[in-house]
């Protein structure tokens, strides 16, 4: 399908390029918005985003490239991150994701069949205190935060987000 | 910070130890603030001054003041608070006064003030804030911005996030006093992407201070026009170095630029710009308030002011606490945090972020101070702890940061992208059973070339911690060497720390 903001997204690129003395500095910005209105970052994304700032597209493509959030591929509805830096593996951080690679029946770095969700290991995402933690990325842009968490919250956070996935369209480019 | 410039030609490990601590800080802000010191040469000259002379004599000095009024709230007063993010009750309990107070200052009062108050900067390279600002040239053909660190990402360290979601009128109201005092238009808060909810709460306070004339153009009445956006990060540790911070704001990579020129001379855009962490700014209001001399009663010498404290691992109570500067690492510990978990001894704990030298429980009664901490054999950083238990292997642990850092390496360095990955796979290999005893003067071998020999002081950053491992537990690495194998328990089923390196 064409690449192109929606009205409401539109409305948003609009008043984020207002924000800042050049187009290049509403990059990032601009890549979030990007990947909630389409999924992930696709080449013909990198593109179009080019264009809309009216920057060569390589500049697109280097920060897309160098940051972590943004996905260079398709991923599940929601993206399972956990943290597994220091203080979250001393609080049981690898056996969270031990815990949820046997409940989803996936490795780290895979996608559930289902397309529901991708885990990944992350770095620390600032909630040492709270560990062990992870966060939910949704299709749609939004992030969630998991904190304290053991084998039982676990489950619960799963329902969860099973009930929220429900409600959650696929992103347009998985149509 | 002063031994930086020496630390880069000299490579003795004694006065590697000794920039170490200061560099050891969040990621990086440290070199260029060294550096800056340097640029200001009054600045330096005094600070030198002041370094040489609590070197001898440390705890003794720092001690003579008692660390004071423990049970008062300042930073996190109104985190108990019901809706404290909201204007009205942020202002029913005395907010948006310090900035009708500082409106009725000059900006050289204020900055003279903030300089009296030993507020030093909180993103964990402690430069002080009234020295940074009076960097900003006063006149500028173009305006000057004021950019805050809100990237919190060191390992450990998660206290500007509750700043900034249960109080986001404070850092409001700090960064509207800073823009007064320093002639500055326009300020971009750089939050870190993952951090939604503090986006959205700052994004919120932000529209109701335009709404109730706090920003926008001529603020309370008078000739002043300030705008604060909010810039998301999107996951790059190296975002937290000022400069790294600056190109992601120009929506580049976030590769650290060299410096000269700073900041303070060239910012984002090319202009003029005062780079603050969260925590710092958030404390101004209490510096106007009350006064720059009764911040710094509030702490001990140099560090002055209340302070938030992370503490993480595995202790009763982990979370953010706010005690004065100068407590100690014991109270802190005993005190805020319960002490340790039942069954779990402490062995070692990480003062400031997991880029400060790991310390023994020896170091308990250290005050938390700049000066303090490095004559302790650590620096203060973040002041987020993280204490690590007796079943706690500090052969993986080392490994585990050093993954960390190569994967946050932004590549720019050859010491720093290489050295990182080099030292982790030394370090799997040795906790994975496979080590040699030749490994650990390679290790060591390997910190002394990365340190002091990259852009930013995230090179710093991997040497210092991996450096402290061997040299504080020794024995431990030897043991993984003689015995072939890690006596500790695993952190994983499947996976050993050797395995650890993350997405």
């Amino acid at each position: 399908m064409a690449v192109e903001f929606s009205e409401e997204a539109e409305a948003t690129f609009q008043d984020l390029i207002s924000r800042y003395p050049n187009n290049l500095a509403a990059m990032l910005p601009v890549l979030h918005l990007a990947q909630s209105e389409f999924g992930w970052i696709s080449v013909e994304v990198m593109d179009y985003v080019a264009n809309r700032l009216d920057v060569h597209p390589t500049k697109v493509l280097n920060a897309a490239t160098f940051y972590t959030m943004y996905n260079k591929q398709p991923i599940g509805k929601c993206h399972i991150q956990v943290c597994t830096t220091l203080s979250c593996a001393l609080m049981g951080g690898y056996e969270i994701i031990d815990y949820l690679e046997d409940t989803l029946g996936i490795r780290v770095g895979e996608t559930t069949p289902d397309g529901r969700f991708t885990l990944s290991e992350v770095e620390c995402l600032a909630s040492c205190g709270t560990a062990p933690m992870f966060q939910a990325s949704f299709c749609d842009g939004e992030i969630e935060y998991f904190e304290n968490l053991d084998a039982e919250r676990v489950d619960e956070v799963l329902k969860e987000l099973n009930e929220k996935l429900e409600a959650l369209p696929l992103p347009k480019d998985m149509h | 910070m002063t031994e930086e410039k020496s630390d880069k030609t000299e490579k003795s490990k004694e006065t590697t130890e000794e920039a170490a601590e200061e560099k050891a800080e969040e990621t990086v802000e440290e070199t260029e603030q060294a550096e800056k010191a340097e640029e200001g040469g009054e600045a330096k000259a005094a600070e030198e001054k002041k370094a040489k002379k609590s070197l001898p004599k440390p705890k003794a000095a720092a001690k003579k003041k008692p660390t004071p009024r423990k049970d008062e709230k300042y930073l996190s007063r109104n985190f108990e608070i019901p809706n404290a993010h909201n204007l009205d009750v942020y202002e029913a309990n005395g907010g948006y006064r310090a900035l009708k107070k500082a409106m009725k200052m000059d900006g050289e009062e204020i900055i003279e003030e903030v300089k009296k108050s030993n507020l030093r900067g909180r993103g964990g390279a402690g430069f002080p804030c009234g020295i940074k600002w009076s960097f900003l040239p006063k006149e500028s053909d173009v305006p000057k911005y004021l950019v805050i660190n809100a990237d919190e990402g060191e390992p450990g360290t998660f206290k500007d996030r509750y700043l900034m979601e249960l109080d986001p009128h404070r850092h409001i109201e700090g960064c509207i006093i800073a823009a007064w005092a320093l002639g500055i238009r326009y300020c971009y808060i750089f939050v870190r992407g993952e951090l939604q909810f503090a986006q959205r709460r700052l994004n919120q306070a932000i529209k109701q201070a335009y709404d109730a004339g706090y920003l926008g153009k001529n603020i309370l009445g008078q000739d002043f026009d300030f705008d604060i956006y909010v810039h998301p990060g999107a996951g790059a540790y190296i975002c937290g170095e000022e400069t790294g911070l600056i190109e992601g704001l120009e929506g580049k990579s976030g590769q650290p630029r060299m410096k000269p020129p700073f900041p303070a001379v060239v910012g984002v855009f090319q202009a003029p710009t005062i780079v603050n962490n969260v925590e710092t700014i958030s404390s101004i209001p209490f510096i106007i308030e009350n006064g720059g001399q009764w911040f710094a009663d509030m702490g001990i010498e140099k560090n002055g002011g209340p302070k938030l404290y992370g503490l993480s691992g595995p202790v009763n109570n982990p979370g953010v606490y706010e005690a004065p500067s100068g407590i100690t690492i014991r109270e802190l510990l005993e005190r805020y945090g319960g002490g340790m978990r039942d069954g779990h001894e402490l062995k070692a704990f990480i003062p400031g972020g997991s880029s400060c030298a790991v310390l023994k429980p020896d170091a308990l009664d250290a005050q938390m101070g700049f000066e303090t901490m490095r004559e302790a054999g650590s620096s203060m950083g973040t002041a987020c702890i993280t204490f690590m238990d007796t079943n706690t292997c500090m052969v993986r642990v080392a490994a585990r940061l050093a993954h960390f850092y190569h994967h946050e390496s932004c590549g720019q360095c050859t010491p720093c992208r290489e050295g990182s990955g080099w030292a982790a796979k030394v370090l799997d290999s040795i906790e994975a059973g496979r080590g040699r005893m030749e490994d650990l003067d390679l290790l060591l071998d390997m910190c002394d070339n990365i340190q002091g020999n990259t852009i930013c002081a995230l090179g710093d950053s991997i040497a210092i911690p991996v450096r402290s491992y061997l040299q504080v537990f020794p024995e431990e690495f030897e043991d993984h060497i003689k015995r072939q194998s890690c006596p500790y328990p695993a952190w994983s089923k499947r996976k050993t720390s050797a395995d650890s390196d993350a997405a």
